[in-house]
Order: structure tokens, then sequence, then C-alpha cells
């Protein structure tokens, strides 16, 4: 008998939005109907991809610089840390962003509502955290764009982010928000985080410390995953003469 | 223990994702060519019995040997055997809802109380419409014994259930994994 002790990350209660959310109307058909069957955290599960500088490009944080011309629309930073909760920083891990231009306008073959494209914009951007788990991106501030969920439906502005953590369990893809969007009282996606605290954490801060002076806007958003407790656990093990 | 801090909630991909999120060798969990490479390939499917056609797929899985080159692995991280192993594949479906990934099969896992986890691999599915991933297994047919013993899947009493999760030989030498996120077909997802 080996002793083996595997990380284990408490469930989450009340954090992410229910599957089946009908006031956005896509999730009607794409939510499964059974309950999710419970699945014990085990080797799979508290492992992940850990993926390096060799996934990134030379502009890919600053989505201002990756064309000829500069990118048009409020530049801004964003800034901030990937940390687990139970407070420890997450160094070296991937994060991947996309996002519509300064109107709004995705450059995407099925985004085709009447805000003109940026030739100098694409909306790409990823970056690995430092040791602190601090991570910074130069963009500019994405548009609200319209949707057909329902009439007059407007997104809020918001940047995709899409985060590995240290293991499959952490995996976590989410929108960063905006402080004081007058669109969040209707926007289905935003609120289909049912608890306000909650909420509110998918809203960056103005942080006038990062603000450059003639230059750029600061906002911060702190990511946090869930975080791991190590428990024991037995273990028959044949090969573990490696 | 103190208080922890709130996670931040997710939120779905939506229907632009393939701006940065499709990587052009994120379907090869192992190099073209690998000795004993085959490819898994499958459509998603709504509660319709539509494809999926702007979904993203993602796989995790052990080497052939069970091993992870991972520091929380508490048998040590290991270097996998085969070059250019990752263990991580990523695709987007298609226009019928299909994806396809080139892998090996992973070893089995040893679990608590001395039992063992047969050959899997660990997906989570993306997609406008889906406000979290949904997370769910995919076993190997041949795998008859070890599938029977393993303990996620005798978990599960639902024969038909428990089916959705064994992918099925192909024509190619290659398995098929369907993946139905709603219906009479649903596909058994995992809440981890
Ligand atoms: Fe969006």
């Amino acid at each position: 008998m080996t002793n083996l002790v595997l990380p284990n990350y408490p469930k989450l209660v009340g954090v992410h939005p229910d599957l089946d959310s009908p006031d956005y109307r896509g999730t009607t058909l794409r939510h499964p109907l059974r309950a999710p069957i419970d699945l014990p955290q085990r080797l799979t599960e508290v492992t992940g991809p850990l993926l390096g500088e060799g996934r990134l490009g030379a502009f890919d944080n600053d989505l201002t610089k990756q064309h000829d011309g500069e990118a048009q629309g409020q530049r801004i930073i964003v800034h901030g840390r990937v940390l687990d909760d139970g407070g420890k920083p997450l160094p070296a891990t991937l994060i991947e962003i996309w996002q519509a231009n300064a109107g709004g306008r995705y450059r995407h073959v099925v985004d085709n509502w009447p805000s003109p494209l940026d030739p100098n914009f694409t909306g790409l951007g990823r970056t690995l955290t430092d040791d602190a788990g601090r991570y910074q991106f130069t963009t500019v501030k994405p548009g609200a764009y319209p949707w057909r969920n329902n009439d007059n439906a407007w997104r809020p502005a918001h940047i995709h982010f899409s985060l590995f953590g240290r293991s499959f369990t952490q995996r976590l893809i989410t929108q960063m928000y905006f402080p004081d969007d007058p669109l969040f009282f209707q926007d289905p996606i935003f609120n289909s985080v049912r608890d306000e605290k909650a909420r509110q954490r998918l809203i960056s801060r103005y942080d006038h410390s990062a603000t450059i002076d003639h230059w750029a806007l600061g906002f911060e958003f702190d990511i946090v995953l869930r975080g791991a407790s190590s428990t024991p656990f037995e273990s028959a093990e044949e090969d573990d003469d490696e | 223990m103190s208080e922890r801090l709130g996670c931040t909630p997710s939120q779905t991909v939506g229907p632009y994702l393939h701006i940065v999120l499709p990587w052009s060798d994120g379907p090869f969990v192992v190099p073209d060519g690998t000795s004993g490479s085959f490819w898994v390939t499958g459509r998603v499917f709504d509660g319709n019995g539509d494809p999926v056609t702007d979904g993203l797929v993602e796989t995790w899985q052990a080497d052939p040997d069970g091993r992870f080159d991972h520091p929380d692995d508490p048998r040590g991280a290991t270097k996998p055997a085969i070059p250019g192993f990752r263990g991580f594949g990523r695709c987007a479906t298609g226009t019928d809802g299909e994806f396809a990934i080139l892998t090996v099969k992973p070893g089995p896992l040893p679990a608590d109380d001395g039992r063992t986890e047969a050959p899997h691999l660990d997906v989570s599915v993306f997609a406008r419409g889906l406000l979290n991933r949904v997370v769910t297994r995919m076993y190997f047919p041949d795998d008859v014994a070890a599938n029977d013993a393993d303990p996620v899947l005798a978990s599960i009493d639902d024969p038909q259930l428990r089916s959705t999760l064994i992918a099925i030989p192909n024509d190619e030498g290659g398995l098929r994994f369907d993946i139905h996120l709603q219906g009479a077909h649903e596909t058994a997802f995992f809440e981890l």
C-alpha cells in the first residue's frame, strides 16, 4: 500500500450559473435535463495541461499592436491576478482572451451586424501569468453589441477569458465586464449568475493607479479559481518504483 | 478555516470562440504519425438532435503508462515516453457538429481502496447556450472487464446511461464518441 496524497477541490455552491437559464434562449436545447453524476476527483481530475511559452506570439498581450496600424478606440490596460480561493497565486498559467472591437463588432464570419470592422484589430490575446499570478493586456475597450435573444437585446461590453489553472478541475471560461454598464439590467448572460456578490466578481474595477497619463485607462480584474486542500487516500500501487 | 475568496463565475463561451481557442495543433494530443495513434471522432447534438456547430470539445488524459507529467500526481511527475505527448486535445465542432482528436490510449490509473480506474479521457464541452462547460468521460470499448471494475462506471446503474460513456469502434480504426447535450440519448455528465 502506498499513501497517495491528492489535492481535493471542494465543490462550489451558488457561484456558477444554472445551465437551465431560460431567459438566455440559447440554453433551451443545450442544457442537460438529467442532474449531473458526482465524479470523485482522482488523478485525471487533479492534473491538467501545463501549457507554456510555446503558445504565445510576439504581440499576443498587446491587442493594439498586432497590425500595421493602431487599433481604433479607447486604449485600455486590463491587469490582475489569477488566484485560487485560498488566496494562492497561480503562476505560469495560460490565459486566452477574445473580444469585439471598439464598435462592438467581432472579426468572425457569423458576426455581420452593421458596425464596421477595424482592419487593425483582431481581438485575440494570450499571455501567461508571472510568478505572482499577475497578467496584463493592452487592448481597446470593446463596444456593446446587439444579439437576437429578444427584442432590442444588447450585450454589455465584455472580454471573454479562458483559463486553465493547474488542473482539469480548475478549467474556467468566463467574461469580464466594465464598471457601471447601463446594459447590465437587461442581459440574461450576466444575470444568469444569481448570487449578487458572485455576479459583481465578473465586473472589473477602474484602476487609476494602472492608468497611464496620455496613454491608456487601467482596469483591474482578478480571477479566482476553486482551490485545493490536500487529503490523503490509500491506494494499492503496483509500480511505484520509478 | 479562515474565509475563502469568492470564486469567479463561469460564463458562456458564446458564438465567437473561434477567434482564439482553436489552435492549429489543437486536435493533436500526440504528433501526427505517432505509433499506435488513432482518431477519436464524434458529433455533438442538442435536444432536437441537431448538430451543435459552434461548440468546443477538450480532452485530458494520462499517457499510455498511466502517468501524468504534473506535480500534483503523487507518484511524481513523469515525462511521457512518447515524444510530443501533450495529454490535452482541443477541437471546435464543425458544420455537422463533428470534432476529431488524435491520441493514444491512456493506461489504467490507481484509485482509492486499491481499485483501478479503466483507461479514460476526461472530456469538456463548451458552447454558446452552455453557461458552464459540461464534463463527461470517454472509455474504451475493448476494456470490458476493466470497465466493469471501474469505480465511476460501476456507480452508474442504468446500462443505457453507462453506455453513453463508452466509445464505439469505427471503420477507420479509430473510435466514435458522440455527445448528446440533452434528450433521450443524453450523455452522462458529471459534477466535479
Ligand atoms: Fe461576446
